[in-house]
This record gives C-alpha cells, sequence and structure tokens, in this order.
C-alpha cells in the first residue's frame, strides 16, 4: 500500500468543523469527504456517539492513534507498526466466514461495504498496559455481518484470525507469539451494539498499522481482544483460544473485560495514562461501558473469569 | 597491555559520552519529541541503560584478570555510578512523571509487582555501593568489608536483569542475553573462588 501523505490526513481541527457541519449538511458530503474506497452508504448522525464522551474525554490526534501501536505483526515496538508496515497490501481483501453456519461464505470487503451503512463511533480504547486513547472509528456493528453470516443455533462463540503474511509483515517471520494472531467472544458479546468492525477512523481507510482493512473494535475491553486485519470469522460452539491468553493464561483471561478491580502481574489496572496527558486517571469498570454490557456477565465471578 | 595511564586519559571523554544519552532524552521530552507517550519512553530507555552498565562492571571485573586489561578497572568505579545515576534517574521517573508523588499506589505497586519489587531491591542494593565508591572510603571501611558491601553488585545485576525480563510481553531475546552474560560472568566468579583459591 502507498504511504499516506500527511497532506491526505484531515487535520484535526478541520475533522472536528466536519463533525459540526455533519450535524447539518446532508449525508453526501460525509460521503464525498470519506477516502474512495471506504465510499460505503454513510450514517451522517454522529452527535449521538459524541455525546457518549465524558466530560473530559478528548479525542486523541490522528497522529497519536496511527504511530502508537501494538501490532506484533510488525514488530514489537509501539512505533514498529507504523514504521514497518508499509509492504503490507490490504487491497483487494476477501474475509472468509466459516464454521457453524448454513453455508461457509467468502466476502470480498468491497461487495460488502456496499451493502452495510457504516456509522461513527467514538470509544475509548483501553490497553492492557495501562494507556487509553479516545479514537473516532468508523464501521459498522459485527451484527450486521452476523445476520449476513446466519450461523447455525449451536454456535456459541466466534473466533476471528488475523492474516498470515511474513513477507508483508515482518513480525511474523519471527516467533514473537504463535502466529496467525487468534481472538475470540462469546456470541452476546459479538452481537451487542457496542461491538463493531472498523473500516476506517477519523474519517480515513484505516492505515495498515491500525489494522487495515478490518478490524474488531471492542470497547469495553482491553486492545489485544480488538483484533485486526481479519482473514477468518469461524463461528465454533467451544470457547475458541485467544492468542495472548494462550502464551499467558495467568495474565490474560479470555474475557479481559477492562476491570479496575482485577490486577494484572505487571500493570496496576486501576489507573491509566490517557495519551497526551500527565496526569493518570482512574480507570473505569469496563472502561465506561458498563451500563450497556454489565448485564452480559451479571451471573459470572469477574476474579475468575478475567 | 594497555597502561593505567592510557586508560585513565579515557576517563573524561568516557564520563562526557555517559551523561550524554540522558542529556539527549531529557531534552527530546522537553521538546516533545520522544514519541506518543514519553513518560513510558524515558523510564525504558534510562531502565535499559543502568541495566547495560551494571554488566559492563561485571565484565570489567572479570576481563581485569587478564593481564592486558588489568588496568580497565580503573573505569569501573566510574561506569558503577554511572549505572547508579540512571538508576536514579529511572527510578524518579517512575516517582515523579509516571505516578506524581502518588505514594500510597507507588508502595501497592512495589509490594504487589514481583518485577517492580525486583527493580526496587536492586535500586536498594546499588545505594551502599555508591555511597562507598568514594577515594578513601577503603582505608576508612577496611578492604574486607568494603568488599563485601561491593558484593552487592551480584544481587543488583541479577534483580534488575529479571526485573527487565518480567516487564517484557513476548519475545524476551534481550532480557535472557542479560541474564545469560551475568551468569556466564557469575559462574566464572564461583569457579575462580572454589577452585582457583587466592
Amino acid at each position: 500500500m502507498k504511504k499516506i501523505l500527511p497532506s491526505e490526513i484531515t487535520p484535526y481541527s478541520t475533522y472536528l468543523n466536519r463533525r459540526k457541519f455533519v450535524k447539518t449538511a446532508s449525508a453526501f458530503s460525509i460521503a464525498a469527504s470519506l477516502s474512495l474506497s471506504a465510499k460505503a452508504l454513510h450514517n451522517n448522525d454522529s452527535s449521538k456517539y459524541i455525546s457518549k464522551l465524558d466530560e473530559n474525554d478528548e479525542l486523541n490526534t490522528y497522529e497519536e492513534i496511527t504511530t502508537y501501536n501494538n501490532f506484533y505483526e510488525f514488530g514489537m515496538g509501539k512505533s514498529d507498526p507504523s514504521n514497518n508496515s508499509s509492504l503490507f497490501n490490504p487491497k483487494p481483501w476477501t474475509i472468509k466466514i466459516e464454521g457453524l453456519v448454513e453455508k461457509p461464505l467468502e466476502i470480498n470487503l468491497e461487495d460488502l461495504l456496499k451493502k452495510i451503512e457504516i456509522e461513527d463511533r467514538i470509544y475509548r480504547l483501553r490497553c492492557v498496559e495501562a494507556w487509553s486513547m479516545v479514537i473516532p472509528w468508523q464501521g459498522f456493528p459485527l451484527s450486521e455481518l452476523i445476520k449476513i453470516a446466519s450461523p447455525l443455533s449451536n454456535a456459541k462463540y466466534i473466533q476471528f484470525v488475523t492474516i498470515f503474511r511474513p513477507e508483508e509483515m515482518p513480525g511474523q517471520k519471527r516467533r514473537l507469539l504463535p502466529w496467525p494472531y487468534v481472538e475470540g467472544l462469546r456470541m452476546d458479546e459479538a452481537m451487542n451494539s457496542l461491538t463493531i468492525l472498523s473500516t476506517g477512523l477519523y474519517g480515513h481507510d484505516l492505515l495498515n498499522q491500525n489494522g487495515a482493512p478490518l478490524r474488531l473494535v471492542v470497547p469495553w475491553k482491553y486492545g489485544f481482544k480488538s483484533i485486526k486485519s481479519i482473514e477468518t470469522i469461524r463461528f465454533v460452539e467451544e470457547q475458541p483460544s485467544a492468542t495472548w491468553s494462550m502464551v499467558a493464561p495467568n495474565e490474560y483471561g479470555f474475557y479481559s473485560n477492562v476491570n479496575n478491580t482485577v490486577d494484572h502481574p505487571r500493570w496496576s489496572q486501576a489507573t491509566e495514562r490517557r495519551i497526551g496527558e500527565f496526569m493518570r486517571r482512574p480507570t473505569l469498570m469496563f472502561n465506561g461501558y458498563e451500563e450497556e454490557v454489565a448485564h452480559l456477565y451479571k451471573d459470572m465471578d469477574l476474579q475468575t473469569y478475567y | 597491555m594497555l597502561s593505567t595511564n592510557r586508560v585513565k586519559k579515557t576517563k573524561p571523554p568516557i564520563i562526557i559520552l555517559l551523561f550524554l544519552p540522558s542529556f539527549y532524552w531529557i531534552y527530546l521530552l522537553l521538546i516533545g519529541n520522544l514519541g506518543v507517550n514519553p513518560i513510558e519512553k524515558l523510564m525504558d530507555n534510562l531502565g535499559e541503560m543502568a541495566l547495560r552498565l551494571i554488566i559492563l562492571t561485571l565484565i570489567i571485573s572479570s576481563l581485569s584478570d587478564l593481564r592486558f586489561f588489568r588496568s580497565l578497572v580503573t573505569l569501573r568505579r566510574t561506569i558503577g555510578l554511572f549505572a547508579f545515576y540512571y538508576v536514579c534517574l529511572h527510578f524518579s521517573t517512575y516517582i515523579f512523571l509516571d505516578h506524581f508523588f502518588n505514594f500510597q499506589f507507588i508502595i501497592k505497586d512495589i509490594i504487589k509487582r514481583p518485577f517492580i519489587t525486583f527493580g526496587f531491591i536492586s535500586f536498594l542494593c546499588l545505594i551502599p555501593m555508591a555511597i562507598t565508591s568514594f577515594d578513601g572510603m577503603i582505608k576508612k571501611l577496611g578492604f574486607n568489608l568494603w568488599k563485601k558491601i561491593h558484593y552487592l553488585i551480584y544481587p543488583a545485576a541479577i534483580l534488575s536483569s529479571f526485573h527487565f525480563f518480567m516487564l517484557v510481553r513476548a519475545n524476551k531475546t534481550e532480557p535472557i542475553i542479560y541474564i545469560g552474560i551475568i551468569i556466564l560472568l557469575l559462574s566464572y566468579r564461583f569457579y575462580k573462588k572454589i577452585f582457583i583459591r587466592r
């Protein structure tokens, strides 16, 4: 993929202005503002997501979001993904849907985007390493794709698999982690309206370092659950394996909900550093999405199922 | 053979060289050019530098058994003090920049998180060594006591390399290399002590 030129990046202030503008403008203007390949139908009702921000939450800048990433496929350093991902080519992209579904499918992403409405979602992202950001994503509810996939009734979980392309992803040439990266969700978590598949942020297609062309965003879980560059979506009956909980089960559980009361051996989860801020801030239960998701876990001991 | 005089002459440039990284990183921090999460970056850089210098002092100690390198020992104290300097900066970054004197939190962190406990004990080990690193201290304390105090470099090296090992999430190659070097140097010491009594 060609490197994005600084001139192509929407300046932060322009983006904010555009959002204000969109509230009163026609849907056409926002569609035109998207980069060409993301020209899916665009929901221009972003105001309700902005209102989801706490009063003291502010969007992180495009630069922060695109230069500070954990994406070990491109290396372990925070700036490795932005430096080492230029060989990765996310176009065209085919998503394989398999497992317990009526009929396994291979969907071309561009075709899919013609049928699906892209929405704005402004979410906090809390990394297990105790830092966080606020990111304006574009994407669509995972539930939309689940509908298309029509899973069988015994499908209780979904497993996601990142693409494996060591020639384009230098980190995969080394055994930093068992490749390919896998993650999973319980069906009700996957169907929750907060869970999205993202195709862009700040009105641009996702850059490679952010998981182009399609990634999961589950805002009430630690960032590593939001698997990037998804190639396969597999419906299964048993709880699927997930990379980090395979590597270190005592540190990372399958659920990995943001939980300020469950301590991690490396990082206290009671506080976090919001990127761009000096003072740490307290971490919110379920990353502040308690109202939307707490019911999913109401009979579960979250100290055990961390 | 390296003459003591020649080694001594390298001391001033080495002192400047060892100060430079810290000045450079602090400068980058102040102009906002240390990446998106500058505090973490600064802390990592300082800590890694400290660990490398600790290991360097151990290497010098072993090398100085060879006649050719014997004079290097005159540099060991300087490098050891710089290790302490970087540990102090590393620790104050943690206290001041990372947690802004939230001592309630910091104390809990030190007790609860083994990797921080290790790092902290390692820091404590270095303090008596640094204090007794000045001219005349050997005489004042007597060589035996002084030497005993300076054996603290071993727990300090082991603990700080494990501190690093436990912090890294995946691919622990770098900390494993450090631990490997330390084990190698330590076993040489033991070997020497047991088989070549002097």
